[in-house]
């Protein structure tokens, strides 16, 4: 049985040693073949669902951003006059400068759309728990500066939802007591947002995917040292008959998974690539025209609602970011000893409950924040904070579990006690 | 499966909130049918040859067209104009080049590689010549406009008299596409201002239809590459998938975990 083989290979992972006499040479003193090597056998839960193609998928974006930037960072002029007719001189004399930047633009949708399913993901199994913390913190950060990065580069066309968008984020410093005024004026680097601002802009839009690059290789290593969480959410013994190498199985897998994502992408580039951005961004920025409605990006809009719910304005901000950093808060938050939503049922419905809330948050966030909306917004705010601060520490507590079954083989094989119970939960039925 | 086709659902959920969010302040546009829509949509030529016409007879004595070059006539999936006629276009305005030999800026024809010549010297003096309102830029105009071309196609159309209540200033016209209803452009359309030299008759709703398809066209210089190439992207990636997908159920059977 050629499993039988790979998994006997996984047992002497420790003692790899390279086949040729250069390889060994080469690897005694740098050791990438035993990185090769470790990452192609990684024993990988087998009954990982489609939920988790998402990491790779989100590697695929990070990359495919960093060499689309590239190219554009190339042909881009950094310059309040003539940043929007650079963007035009793309789109139109570059050779497929179009589709580089289309790609970009929609690109950065596509990774967030990835993301929120990622992080969605953890919140359903438990990921985030006792031992993978730092994996999860690991994941915020890079969030954060996703989102930082996503802002960053949304200015630099120099549309008018670039301009006024980065007067309204960069305005949010000013709400900070004393020194709020005084850090705005040296993030603008002048009086109001101007070409030293879209200079520095793009040096950091061009920086933070670097950063989001080393973030993301500490992420994987973090998560190489316990190993994925899966499903059912229970410690699985590596390598073993609950384990499969991550080569082929997970790469195949996680290539199919990335091909469907690809189509996707691939409608939103050639056939509407500009229905997620904003008209007002092919009007070049104008200081003295401010646009009916300034709105951030969709996948910024829940935040924003957040915002706006609160009256007072230092008060938004930190509601906002607290929305955010509460997040990492969470593997203490959660006191459930259980890590996957499976054997939860409360947790469960709670949670599709905070689905259903941060969709409206992100619903609301895009409507004026006036009567019924700003009523929804505040409702829709509160009841986010009260999920993480109040449901999920009592929820640990007050909950009454299922059964956990004791390992992957032994509810897919079926037989034991646990197994009726589980059926029922098809979430887990078909990875 | 079962979950691929969850993720799908809520990638539609989330195109939905999209179209919704765009979609809260609808007025009924006028309707045609847009040559350029759909995965496989075209522009018809000789609807772009007749938009520039309209465009430089009517628009362009105020709207400006400055991302737009005279090559761009002759290009491909453009009006496809002739080298020679995109040259006589070109040849019939002058620009200011310079300096030459003596250091003296001077007047000359223009060539194809020159940008479209703009009305007015400046934003200032554009205003000055419009009562204050600046004729917007016309290259990426239908991409500006969160209704695009329905948009504009309609307001070309929506000119008539303010509903009483409804008092308008000096040098504003009333609308009913326009956002707000109240426009500084007056109507500049009417039953055969110019002369289409195919014959077709220049009915206003006929160049209102020519004009945007040409705006369409200087807004999305590449759409009909994009839409060939995106067919092909889209027909590669599926079948790309399939296979993968049957490697991958190949693969999968040697365990007894199903996929």
């Amino acid at each position: 049985m050629p499993t039988q083989l790979r998994l006997d290979n996984f047992m002497s992972e420790h003692e790899y040693t390279p086949k040729s006499k250069v390889g060994k040479w080469f690897n005694d003193r740098l050791p990438l073949l035993t990185l090769a090597n470790h990452l192609t056998d990684y024993p990988t839960p087998k009954n990982l669902n489609y939920w988790w193609t998402f990491g790779g998928i989100l590697t695929f974006c990070l990359i495919t951003q960093i060499v689309t930037g590239l190219v554009l960072a190339m042909h881009y002029i950094a310059h309040a006059d003539m940043a929007f007719q650079s963007v035009e001189h793309i789109m139109r004399d570059v050779n497929y400068g179009w589709l580089i930047r289309y790609i970009h633009a929609n690109g950065a949708s596509m990774f967030f759309l990835a993301v929120y399913i990622h992080i969605f993901r953890s919140l359903f199994y438990g990921s985030y728990k006792s031992p993978r913390e730092v994996i999860w913190i690991i994941g915020i950060i890079i969030y954060l500066l996703m989102m930082a990065a996503a802002f960053l580069g949304y200015v630099l066309p120099w549309g008018q939802m670039s301009f006024w968008g980065a007067t309204v984020i960069t305005n949010l410093f000013s709400a900070i007591p004393l020194v709020g005024e005084g850090i705005v004026t040296w993030l603008w680097g002048g009086y109001s947002v101007d070409n030293p601002t879209l200079t520095r802009f793009f040096t950091l839009h061009y920086l933070i995917p670097f950063l989001i690059l080393g973030l993301v290789v500490l992420h994987i290593w973090a998560l190489h040292v316990p190993g994925n969480n899966n499903p059912i959410g229970i410690d699985i013994k590596k390598p073993s008959k609950d384990t499969v190498p991550f080569h082929p199985y997970i790469v195949i897998k996680d290539g199919f998974a990335l091909l469907m994502f690809m189509i996707v992408f691939a409608f939103f580039v050639f056939y509407t690539p500009n229905i997620l951005g904003h008209a007002d961004n092919y009007i070049e920025a104008n200081p003295l025209v401010t646009p009916a409605h300034i709105v951030p990006e969709w996948y910024l809009l829940p935040f924003y609602a957040i915002l706006r719910s609160v009256p007072d304005k230092l008060l938004g901000v930190i509601a906002m970011l607290s929305a955010i950093l509460i997040l990492a808060a969470l593997p203490w938050l959660d006191t459930s000893k259980i890590r996957s939503a499976v054997f939860r049922p409360l947790y469960k419905q709670f949670y599709w409950i905070l689905v259903a809330d941060v969709l409206i948050l992100g619903y609301v966030g895009a409507m004026p924040a006036e009567g019924l909306y700003l009523l929804i917004a505040r409702i829709a705010t509160a009841y986010y904070f009260l999920h993480f601060l109040v449901v999920l520490p009592v929820l640990g507590f007050k909950e009454r579990t299922i059964p956990v079954p004791l390992s992957i083989t032994e509810p897919i094989l079926g037989g034991s006690p646990n197994f009726a119970a589980i059926k029922k939960k098809d979430s887990f039925k078909d990875q | 499966m079962k979950n691929i086709f969850r993720i799908s659902f809520l990638i539609t959920l989330f195109l939905g909130f999209q179209f919704n969010s765009t979609a809260a302040e609808k007025v009924e546009y006028l309707k045609t049918d847009w040559s350029f829509k759909g995965p496989f949509g075209k522009f018809d030529r000789a609807a772009l040859q007749r938009g520039y016409q309209v465009y430089q007879e009517v628009c362009s004595s105020c709207h400006s067209m400055k991302y737009l070059s005279y090559r761009n006539l002759v290009e491909e999936g453009g009006p496809e104009f002739s080298v020679e006629q995109a040259k006589a276009i070109a040849a019939s305005f002058e620009v200011k080049d310079g300096p030459n030999a003596d250091g003296e800026m001077f007047m000359r024809p223009a060539r194809l590689s020159d940008k479209f010549v703009m009305p007015y010297e400046n934003e200032k003096a554009a205003q000055a010549a419009n009562g204050g309102a600046y004729p917007p830029d016309m290259t990426v105009l239908v991409k500006a406009r969160g209704d695009g071309v329905d948009y504009i196609y309609s307001l070309l159309q929506g000119y008539e008299d303010p509903p009483p209540g409804v008092t308008l200033d000096d040098g504003v016209y009333y609308n009913k596409y326009m956002y707000g209803n109240k426009i500084k452009m007056s109507n500049q359309l009417s039953d055969g201002l110019v002369e289409y030299s195919d014959g077709t008759n220049a009915s206003v709703e006929q160049m209102a239809k020519d004009v945007t398809t040409f705006l369409m066209w200087t807004a999305e210089p590449h759409l009909e590459t994009r839409h060939r190439m995106g067919f092909k992207a889209i027909v590669y990636l599926i079948i790309l998938t399939v296979l993968v997908y049957f490697s991958m159920k190949r693969i999968w059977s040697r365990i007894e975990t199903k996929v």
